[in-house]
């Protein structure tokens, strides 16, 4: 009842008092970017970067990344993954029976995770927000 | 008859869970969080049990622990927490299409037709996909009725060997006899204090008891409330899921305030902020109210304070949904037991007499206008739906006031990690 209020309201202003378009019976839904970037909105998380490990694979500092969790973190996987008390954006290195984040950066060295006692991926990172300058 | 299978997914010290999840540096360490106002302990972590602290103590008595063992505080952030719950729940459903959410950190499946042998095995999917997902962990216990349930819960949070999940339709007779006589008679689902302490007089100690004692003579004193407990624990399912909430009969909205507040213009303020909340649940639900009850009290923690507490019920001429009867009513009671001088904590308003929507009856003198009720019906409607697109309180009654000084007190408040942009959790 009063959704249908509603809509009647925001219509008012824009009925067109000529010719009906002709396009009118080819009208579509808007594309929406969570179709396509969200497929699992409940298992789906942002986290804002900081740094500059991960520049060789175009994250940069001040990004906002969309992880899902409901992905299986495999081969070459970038991850946000917990070490102890922080968390860190790495990719994915398995190699039995050896486990490495490796930043793609340069300046920074791949870490071995095989044996850490508090080492737990987080989930799969699937895209990346960033500002186009 | 084939019997039931039900299983109750528990989310262990979930506020406390809800923090760790965006948080790796909480990890391990002590951690509680503050019920509304940082008042009590409402989320103890299991180490910060262990140095002594409890759920409900107040915060206040608890300081020098918290500094000396540098435990974590956190207020409540409930809309992390209630986004969160969602997200388990939403996970927990793709187990079984037959779910009841029973509050915001447990929930019930029927899986009576899930096809396995393995209910435990299915118990360990259930709590890793939860734990994947979402971060959160839980605890899941299987059993033929919800009661039985609640009693593996209890057992599983008891005994580490059991790893968080248990099912006790795999029991024998035997074991369920002992796992039964382990649970307390105060600890039963759905067995009062009162009651616990009169099947205490009679020698009934335990779930194990209770389950045991004369069917005629527990209906006599129980009644069928008790009755329905007794059968649940023999392991025959009568207390049903409820997937759908029926409509509350009551909806109560109380605060306490962030500084003790003295003037009547500030409570005036808090009591018509209530009621607008209240006002658009009770429409959310297609009800109309028929009672309002107002009440306040002074902080009881405060030794050397005056303390006053008091409260004011008024029964309404019509059943309304209309917002600003509701406040007006709800002021002229609230100027009732208002005493001028005294440091007020705490305020709130109750409605209650919730009848549906639909039956609103045309009074002999005309008081009641139906043309003017619907009027009242579109108005509230516009603002509604107004408040719902834009966020809440983008239209509010004047009487609300605008600096709210007198809010809520929330010092240690984590990020809104899942509802503002810029309170995104960070990563290196």
């Amino acid at each position: 009842m009063m959704d249908n209020d509603l809509t009647t309201v925001l219509f008012l202003g824009t009925v067109s008092a000529g010719f009906p378009s002709p396009a009118d019976d080819y009208q579509e839904n808007r594309l929406d970017l969570n179709e396509l970037v969200v497929p699992h909105p409940h298992t789906t998380y942002y986290m804002r970067v900081v740094g500059d490990s991960m520049t060789g694979a175009c994250i940069y500092s001040h990004d906002i990344i969309v992880v899902d969790r409901a992905i299986t973190a495999t081969h070459k996987k970038i991850v946000v993954a917990r070490l102890g008390d922080r968390f860190t954006l790495k990719r994915l290195w398995l190699m039995p029976p050896k486990i490495y984040l490796r930043p793609e950066n340069p300046k920074y060295q791949p870490v071995e995770v095989t044996n850490h006692p508090d080492f737990e991926i987080f989930g799969v990172v699937t895209y990346c927000v960033q500002r186009v300058r | 008859m084939k019997s039931h299978v039900y299983a109750l997914i528990d989310c262990a010290s979930f506020y406390v869970s809800c923090e760790r999840a965006f948080a790796a540096i909480l990890q391990k360490k002590p951690t509680i969080v503050l019920s509304n106002n940082d008042g009590c302990l409402v989320a103890v972590s299991p180490e910060a049990r262990k140095l002594g602290l409890k759920r409900g103590q107040p915060f206040f008595k608890c300081q020098e622990i918290i500094s000396q063992q540098n435990v974590q505080v956190f207020s409540s952030n409930y809309s992390l927490y209630q986004e969160l719950s969602a997200r388990v729940m939403a996970v927990v459903a793709e187990f079984s299409p037959l779910v009841e959410v029973f509050s915001i950190d447990e929930a019930w499946l029927d899986l009576t037709s899930v096809v396995t042998d393995d209910l435990t095995e299915l118990g360990r999917t259930i709590q890793a996909r939860v734990r994947q997902y979402t971060g959160i962990p839980t605890r899941v216990t299987i059993a033929p009725s919800k009661c039985l349930t609640k009693i593996a819960c209890q057992l599983v949070r008891d005994d580490p060997q059991y790893d968080d999940v248990l099912d006790l339709t795999a029991f024998t007779a035997q074991q369920m006899d002992e796992a039964l006589a382990q649970v307390a008679i105060e600890n039963v689902f759905g067995i009062g204090r009162k009651y616990a302490r009169f099947l205490r007089n009679y020698g009934i100690a335990t779930a194990r008891d209770l389950r045991d004692a004369d069917e005629r003579w527990i209906r006599k004193h129980l009644t069928v409330v008790g009755a329905r407990i007794q059968l649940e624990l023999k392991g025959v399912a009568c207390i049903p899921l409820e997937i759908r909430h029926p409509p509350k009969r009551q909806l109560i909205h109380a605060k306490s305030f962030g500084r003790a507040v003295e003037s009547r213009e500030e409570l005036v303020e808090a009591v018509s902020t209530y009621m607008a909340r209240l006002g658009e649940k009770l429409r959310e639900q297609e009800g109309l109210c028929g009672r309002i009850t107002v009440f306040l009290h002074t902080n009881g923690f405060d030794p050397n304070a005056e303390q006053y507490a008091n409260e004011f019920t008024i029964d309404l001429p019509h059943p309304t949904a209309f917002t600003p009867t509701l406040i007006k009513h709800a002021l002229i009671g609230l100027e009732a037991i208002y005493r001028p001088g005294l440091q007020f904590k705490k305020v709130g308003v109750v409605l209650s007499k919730i009848t549906p929507l639909p039956v609103v009856q045309v009074d002999l003198f005309g008081e009641v206008s139906l043309f003017e009720n619907a009027r009242q019906g579109r108005l509230m409607a516009i603002i509604d739906a107004i408040n719902r697109i834009y966020g809440r309180e983008t239209l509010l009654f004047a009487v609300q006031g605008i600096t709210r000084s007198w809010k809520m007190r929330q010092g240690n408040l984590s990020g809104r990690y899942l509802s503002r942009w810029e309170e995104l959790p960070t990563v290196t």
